[in-house]
């Protein structure tokens, strides 16, 4: 089963995400003795191009063509498909990311092959070919069978660690063809957040609710945050009165989120908190009540009042970076 | 315009999860549905809010068999003109997508609208793949929908940001949060509701490429290990030395 991985780069650099989707195709390509192929669209730096062959790629096509410059979904998925059939390839890994979100279905629609979105394990292929999801906000996981001959898979970022070998991919330039098909959506404007490090490919988040009684009490949540190199995270009321900004927001009806290590610092631990939290390694819980939900979830409490807590934590963890370096 | 809301169940996010048959089935005994938050709260309100805005009519469409009504007339409550069943078990993404658009291609929609994504599968695929198969532009993740005349305005997610997009109809969109205020039905909703077209459409041929096999509880977390709020060092020392994730 030959395998297709399509990555992409942001703020100029080949995603963490993609590379993770590398090293899952690969594993997969091992399991059934071919090989992984990545693709890679637009612009890629030398750097991005070794580290694809770091996560297993044992090729590279790279396609440049200005019709894809507007990202739109459809091109994209004419491009995949055809890089595919280039390929033989029998299984295309995506990320379950905004790109994968909107590429991966189209691509599933267009050449009918089963669509596996946000998986989490290696696929199995005793008695056919399946792989696991997570279902029901985390409360349980499902195993799908994928019955057609082509399969896509939409990887969970954050679900694998990567692995980087010593290998090195060829890297072929790939002309698709677009002849004929025109993008209909005009892009008018990018807002790009000026968060240094972006929420859902963050290994450590420190997030805080309610408890915090007001925005101006953010300044220690903030600091922690950069101690650790973390980004940080809020609960739904905080963003809905406005203490942070939206797409801080995690949960249900936010983003989810599956970081090494989560803290959360006044915030109760609702079940549609918990259901955007609760794939994180690790997770931290700081809470004045004992009975906050959120202690059952947690694997670290600590029963006490924030505004004496966090401060502490502050110093403790810069002793620790200090002893670091 | 003629608006086409795709909508999903999902079971409240506090309900309890089981499941039959050996695990390969969900147990829907004692479980309350709802209508999935993105269809209802942005999918639909902003279709409604463009109809009382420009005119126009709303349709709501589900895949599922007959049990899924109740969650129809729900949503019609909230104020869609009709609505159109396709009675077939919804579970393969690819097939459900189908339905869909084997019925919308007949009635020339000029905006199909889907949500971000249900709560229980978190697939955000069936959008995409209904604007496949009816060859239409698609604009995943949009958080703001305006019309000028046939042109439609969207700010959507996109990797470390958002982008504004123009695209003129028809077009499909899923729905994340942003796109609108959630509204609360009320008992003229209620009572309209009821008498409402709702309309049973047979399914389509079409093949079923998952399914799934097997379900498994997650399993929870290891007890809590305390520290005590006197000596909070102790915690990073912990995360440091046994997490090892700092
Ligand atoms: C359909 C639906 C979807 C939802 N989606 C989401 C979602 O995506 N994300 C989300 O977060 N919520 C979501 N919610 C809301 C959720 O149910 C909770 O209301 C919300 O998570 C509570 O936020 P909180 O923990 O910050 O606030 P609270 O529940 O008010 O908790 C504040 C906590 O802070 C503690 N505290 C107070 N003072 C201190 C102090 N000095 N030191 C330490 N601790 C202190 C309190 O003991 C309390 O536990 C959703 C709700 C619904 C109905
Ligand atoms: N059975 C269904 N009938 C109609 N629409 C659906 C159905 N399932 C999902 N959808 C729509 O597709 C969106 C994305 O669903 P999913 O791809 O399953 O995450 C949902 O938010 C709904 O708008």
């Amino acid at each position: 089963m030959a395998v297709l991985i399509y990555t992409e780069t942001a703020k100029g650099k080949i995603k963490k995400s993609s590379l993770e989707a590398v090293n899952y195709g690969n594993h997969i390509a091992s399991m059934t003795n071919t090989t992984a192929t990545a693709l890679i669209i637009g612009d890629a730096s030398n750097d991005d191009i070794i580290a694809l062959g770091k996560a297993g790629a044992k090729k590279i096509l790279q396609v440049k063509n200005d019709k894809l410059t507007s990202q739109d979904p459809q091109l994209l998925a004419i491009a995949t498909e055809q890089a595919a059939t280039a390929e033989n390839s029998e299984v295309i890994i995506f990320s379950h990311d905004f790109t994968g979100k909107a590429v991966a279905p189209r691509l599933s629609a267009r050449i009918k092959a089963g669509l596996v979105a946000g998986a989490v394990s290696y696929p199995v292929l005793e008695g056919g070919f399946s792989v696991k999801k997570n279902v029901f906000s985390g409360k349980a996981t499902a195993e799908y069978s994928i019955s057609s001959a082509k399969k896509i898979i939409s990887l969970l970022p954050n679900s694998f660690p990567v692995t980087l070998t010593e290998n090195t991919a060829e890297l072929v330039n790939f002309a698709v063809n677009l002849d004929g098909v025109e993008s209909r959506i005009k892009v008018k404007e990018v807002k790009k957040e000026t968060a240094e490090l972006s929420l859902p490919d963050a290994d450590l988040v420190v997030s805080a609710g309610r408890g915090m009684r007001g925005p101006e009490n953010w300044g220690m949540i903030e600091d922690l945050a950069k101690v650790l190199g973390a980004a940080t995270a809020c609960s739904r009321p905080v963003a809905d009165i406005g203490w942070r900004p939206h797409h801080e927001h995690v949960g249900q009806t936010g983003v989810a989120i599956r970081p090494n290590l989560y803290i959360a610092i006044g915030i109760s631990g609702a079940i549609q908190h918990l259901a955007g939290v609760n794939g994180s390694k690790t997770i931290v819980v700081i809470n004045k009540d004992a009975e906050a939900p959120f202690f059952k979830s947690a694997d670290y409490g600590i029963v006490g009042d924030a505004f004496e807590i966090v401060p502490k934590l502050v110093e403790a963890a810069k002793k620790l970076k200090a002893q670091q370096n | 315009m003629k608006i086409l809301v795709c909508i999903s169940k999902s079971p409240d996010t506090t309900t309890k999860i089981a499941f039959k048959e050996n695990n390969a089935q969900f147990d829907e005994n004692n479980v309350q549905y709802i209508v999935n938050p993105y269809d209802e709260w942005y999918a639909l309100v902003r279709a409604l809010e463009l109809k009382e805005a420009g005119g126009g009519n709303v349709t709501i469409i589900n895949v599922g068999l007959a049990e899924n009504d109740a969650i129809i007339r729900k949503a019609l409550a909230i104020g869609a003109d009709d609505a159109v069943r396709i009675d077939a078990d919804p579970s393969d993404a690819l097939y459900v997508a189908e339905q869909i658009a084997a019925y919308a291609k007949a009635q020339n929609f000029d905006l199909i609208l889907a949500g971000k994504e249900t709560i229980n599968y978190n697939g955000s695929a069936i959008g995409g793949m209904i604007s496949e198969l009816l060859g239409l532009p698609y604009i995943s993740l949009a958080t703001k929908l305006t019309m000028a005349g046939n042109t439609a305005t969207i700010e959507q997610d996109i990797d470390g940001g958002t982008q504004v997009v123009e695209c003129d109809l028809p077009l499909v969109i899923s729905a994340a949060k942003g796109m609108a205020e959630q509204r609360i039905p009320n008992m003229r909703g209620i009572m309209a509701a009821r008498t409402k077209p709702l309309t049973v459409v047979s399914a389509v041929d079409s093949a079923k490429l998952t399914a799934v096999k097997l379900y498994t509880l997650a399993a929870g977390r290891t007890e809590c290990k305390y520290i005590d709020a006197s000596t909070p060092e102790k915690l990073i020392e912990l995360l440091h030395t046994e997490a090892k994730v700092i």
